[in-house]
């Protein structure tokens, strides 16, 4: 039988559009905000096959660009190598062993890095999102050391802990520590004060509640924090490679330039960017896989 | 009662009195050269900036942030806009624009400097392009995540298409646009302090580090005050154009948020 009742698809079109939330879920930079919208009358593989195509065209049209601005001379081709000349000299310091030892000092810091920002931020977030008064404490202090452009230190940095991986490591640190803690104080406060309530009248303790309960509910947010940080944990200590000359990719490309290797120089930047690419190419599929119980990251998000 | 209202603001106000205090007596007592007293931080502080060295270097750095801030800003508005109105174009730069935000820009400066030279445009030139990706990022965020019932709503009503673009589309996508704004902001801070510290001989980074060279300690520290206070001044600033110009935005969200 037809479907005869065209007011009630109208009356559902409406309904959908408006479960459709404006407020930003804290999972939601992880999708690819250049996707597709569905379109009816096209199959899912073949959209996906054209854009897959679409992007390669792109990324064909950059590299062509590339190779003939040079030759064509509209820049000088010794300050800007063609994007095969820039290629040959990055695949070429694939195979010294300083580039990997470059790549694993800036590795390292970063990881180390990070680590140390999470082991300060997280349990100072939560400490300041659960306790009032440390939340009165620190919110004045926290507003204005957040804006301070991490890079003022460097000559501080320079001063105590001379041309070394730890004036990077410092850098980093105290650039990164702010995201991760701004958000956990965020996702701490934001924990369904019915879970609370509910664990409080089925009698677990304060850190209980904190442990079992909070923290879990944060993860997202805090996911988001250490994102945004791993992101600016890497600027940082390649920042400190090009300005101090701590050893990693940075300390690379500063004595690249300053030799007038161009080609190595560009090919190192091409290196970097790959870096930070894979960087947040891999946080965000971990990110996916730990917190696929939350309800931020669930295919539905139904709620009733 | 009266002291559950005070207590908080005392203790917010009373925090970071506490914290400066313990940083100048510090200070005085450890008598180490690298952390000079604060009341000599202080006095470097007024001798330098007010007024001496105001219009010589602080001046230039603040123009060029802004300069290149608002370039940036401007076209990755105006690009992000163009973008995310058609499909075809974002899958095409897909691929790139992915590579470009995670490339971090200060990698970008040693390509500014061997290309554009060592002048005050390639400074601004280096700011606008590292501004440019995340606000152009966040723009088409905020242009895809637009109701699209909004736009059908405003089609049907018959207003022209420069109406829906700046009367529709412009104020539903503000709110990323300006979450974009906002790390840029951070971005262009770090890139002007750093291509003043390496390819200038002027600014305020230039200075910072020319004093730490010539171990004019006091006055290092005082440059790096200023740097903070700046970093402080440009985000008080951009809060509050962002408060008032997402008004509406947060008031709905908290009647959201009531309910």
């Amino acid at each position: 039988m037809l479907n005869t009742n065209p007011t009630k698809d109208v009356v559902s079109a409406i309904t959908a559009a408006d479960t459709a939330t404006p407020v930003p879920s804290p999972a939601e930079g992880s999708h690819n905000i250049l996707e597709s919208r569905s379109k009816t009358g096209v199959r899912p593989r073949q959209r996906a096959i054209r854009r897959y195509m679409a992007g390669l065209a792109g990324v064909a049209v950059a590299v062509v660009v590339f190779q003939l601005l040079p030759l064509t001379g509209i820049v000088s081709q010794e300050t800007f190598p063609t994007a095969s000349e820039d290629f040959t000299a990055l695949i070429a310091a694939l195979g010294t062993s300083v580039f990997w030892a470059a790549l694993g000092d800036t590795l390292l810091g970063w990881a180390i890095a990070l680590l140390i920002a999470v082991a300060v931020a997280v349990p100072l977030g939560v400490a300041i999102g659960a306790f009032a008064a440390l939340d009165w404490a620190s919110k004045i202090l926290i507003e204005f050391l957040r804006p301070i452009p991490s890079v003022s230190l460097i000559p501080l940095a320079v001063l105590v802990f001379g041309i070394s991986q730890t004036s990077a490591v410092f850098l980093a640190v105290f650039g990164s520590v702010w995201p991760i803690l701004v958000h956990t104080i965020y996702g701490v406060k934001s924990v369904d004060p019915v879970a609370t309530d509910t664990g409080k009248s089925f009698g677990f303790g304060r850190f209980s509640r904190l442990r079992l309960i909070t923290l879990p509910s944060a993860l997202p947010y805090i996911a988001t924090g250490l994102r945004i940080s791993a992101a600016i944990s890497l600027v940082l200590i390649i920042t400190a490679g090009l300005v101090i000359g701590s050893p990693g990719l940075g300390k690379q490309i500063a004595l690249a330039q300053q030799s007038a290797s161009y080609a190595s120089m560009y090919g190192l930047i091409l290196a970097t960017g790959l870096l930070g690419w894979a960087a947040n190419s891999g946080l965000e599929a971990v990110e996916r896989r730990v917190l696929k119980w939350h309800t931020s990251h669930r295919a539905t998000g139904n709620e009733s | 009662m009266k002291t559950t209202r005070t207590l908080p603001l005392v203790v917010q106000a009373g925090a970071p009195a506490l914290a400066i205090g313990i940083w100048a007596v510090w200070s005085s007592a450890a008598g180490s050269i690298y952390f000079p007293p604060l009341t000599k931080i202080l006095e470097a502080f007024q001798q330098t900036w007010l007024f001496d060295r105001f219009a010589s270097d602080l001046l230039p750095s603040i123009i060029r942030v802004g300069l290149g801030y608002g370039i940036g800003c401007l076209t990755g508005v105006i690009l992000g806009f163009i973008l995310g109105r058609t499909q075809f174009l974002r899958d095409m730069t897909a691929p790139v624009l992915h590579f470009a935000r995670a490339l971090p820009a200060p990698a970008l400066l040693p390509f500014m400097m061997v290309v554009f030279g060592l002048g005050d445009g390639m400074k601004i030139g280096l700011i606008a392009f590292g501004t440019f990706f995340p606000v152009l990022l966040s723009t088409l965020d905020g242009v895809r995540s637009v109701e699209p019932t909004y736009l059908d709503a405003a089609k049907s009503y018959g207003i022209s298409r420069r109406d829906r673009i700046f009367r529709v589309l412009l104020p539903a996508s503000l709110p990323q646009i300006m979450a974009g704004m906002r790390t840029s902001l951070a971005l262009a801070l770090i890139l002007i302090v750093i291509s003043e510290m390496v390819a200038s001989t002027s600014g305020i980074g230039y200075f910072v580090l020319q004093a730490q060279r010539t171990y004019q300690l006091p006055e290092m520290w005082g440059a790096m005050l200023l740097l903070g206070l700046l970093g402080i001044t440009f985000n008080a600033v951009f809060v509050l154009v962002e408060r008032r110009s997402l008004r509406w935005y947060h008031g709905s969200r908290v009647t959201a948020d009531q309910q």
